[in-house]
């Protein structure tokens, strides 16, 4: 049995408001809140980016079980915010870990979906049983430039999983959608993504996270009855809702999962925060659904069980209980922590 | 500058400090040799607390706030460290937990180093 053995999550501790974004930009706050479902963003110090983020996400799931970290024989980092365009992030966090010297690693960057993309190659990784552990992080401090629509959600977090036999949820099957589509992307030297406006949801997001859950669905037999929760990649509030619904999952299915509203949207690791919220609180045998979605674009779906290790396993500080502890700052600050304030 | 950097990492990444076995005493920076029992001092590395408490600070103010804190950790070593918070919420006895930060880029161009410092304990 192979799964997820331990699970960690960091988001910054500071926040800005919608409407004080809105405020800046002479926006109906109002309007926009409604329209995103999002009500505060995420913002990371200003010492703090991806790769920080990742470190202390795994640092969480490391600690929360006791092996030695050179057990670890991977490390799969995915971000659309790596530090380095030529430089890995992940040796970076290897060496934080004290992983020592003999892993398999590389950044993946696939837009929101790269973490997930980390989770299956660990996955297949034990599986095949060239590793004993592997740890899949999806870390972003997302940028968008300002006043566009993307700075409302753009938001900075990270997750990390540790990968392994004998879990405390079992992944049972794993699906993907794949195909070339457009939707947003950043091109080389530039600062700041672009993105296809309407064009991100139907033929992008809505296409891609249906048709991954549907053929998980199909190929394995399972119903959305058969899920106590569904967790979706969370570029805004309303997305992640809709899809549930074109799936038939109800809100009691999604609720637990759905951060986006406090956090805003944290890229490669927007699924998997709301996925660790559900581990927080998941029974054994409960099973969860997980559908990332990564502009480019694709989506990752997931049937995890959970088992009765997780009865014995430490899940505290809950991922509810860590984002509710925030510090307010204005936008001068905002920009100031971002490095958009060229001195 | 990359190479003193470079051979410090383990150090500076994670809280590795050095212990003599001989008179307990703890190190952070690590040392090579115990001052105090010299020669006959039994120098290991040890991975230290991670939680401490401010004994005293004080604010660098340069192009921005920068909080410097002498911390005790929880065995007792007492390590001086940047504290990642704003100046007005320091306060003498605060209980901090080490964090991996950023310590500072060279250029646009340059590297990026990475190390640790301390937050509250929100
Ligand atoms: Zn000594």
């Amino acid at each position: 049995m192979i799964g997820i053995c331990s699970y960690g999550t960091y988001v910054p501790i500071y926040r800005i408001k919608i409407d004080e974004i809105a405020r800046v930009w002479g926006e109906d706050c109002d309007a926009i809140k409604n329209g995103l479902g999002i009500y505060e963003k995420s913002v990371p110090d200003e010492d703090e980016d991806a790769t920080t983020i990742a470190v202390e996400a795994a640092r969480e799931a490391v600690s929360r079980v006791k092996i030695d970290p050179k057990e670890i024989g991977a490390i799969f980092v995915g971000s659309e915010s790596h530090p380095y365009a030529v430089k890995p992030t992940s040796t970076i966090v290897g060496e934080a870990l004290g992983v020592g010297n003999n892993y398999f690693t590389a950044d993946l960057e696939f837009a929101c979906k790269a973490g997930t993309a980390a989770m299956q190659i660990c996955y297949a990784m034990v599986k095949a049983e060239m590793i004993k552990f592997g740890l899949a992080i999806g870390t972003d401090t997302a940028q968008a430039k300002p006043g566009d629509a993307l700075e409302y959600s753009a938001a900075a977090g990270g997750a990390a999983f540790l990968i392994g036999k004998d879990p405390i949820a079992e992944i049972e099957a794993t699906y993907s959608y794949t195909s070339d589509t457009p939707d947003f992307w950043r091109r080389e030297l530039q600062p700041y993504p672009s993105h296809g406006g309407r064009f991100t949801g139907e033929p992008a997001y809505f296409r891609h996270i249906v048709n991954a859950a549907k053929g998980l669905m199909e190929k394995f037999g399972y119903s959305s009855k058969d899920f106590k929760y569904a967790v979706f990649h969370q570029p805004n509030a309303k997305f992640p809702l809709k899809v549930a619904k074109m799936l038939g999952f109800g809100g009691e299915q999604t609720s637990q999962s759905l951060l986006v509203s406090v956090i805003g949207n944290t890229y490669s690791a927007s699924s998997l925060i709301g996925l660790c919220a559900v581990l927080d609180v998941a029974e054994p045998d409960e099973r969860i659904l997980l559908v990332s979605f990564g502009s480019g674009a694709g989506s990752d779906a997931f049937s995890i069980r959970v088992t009765d290790r997780i009865i014995d396993f430490p899940r505290e500080p809950k991922v509810w209980d860590k984002v509710s502890k925030k510090i307010y700052i204005d936008y001068a600050l905002y920009l100031k922590h971002r490095g958009k304030i060229r001195i | 500058m990359i190479p003193s950097f470079w051979r410090k990492i383990k150090y500076r990444y994670d809280l590795i400090g050095t212990h003599c076995k001989k008179c307990g005493r703890y190190y952070y920076p690590p040392r090579n040799l115990c001052p105090r029992c010299r020669r006959k001092g039994e120098i290991e590395e040890v991975k230290l607390p991670e939680k401490g408490k401010v004994l005293s600070y004080t604010v660098v103010y340069e192009r921005c706030p920068v909080v410097i804190a002498l911390i005790e950790l929880e065995n007792g070593t007492k390590i001086l460290s940047q504290l990642s918070c704003k100046p007005e919420e320091v306060k003498d006895g605060m209980e901090v937990v080490r964090v991996f930060r950023k310590y500072g880029e060279t250029s646009d161009d340059g590297i990026i180093y990475y190390g640790t410092k301390f937050v509250p304990c929100y």
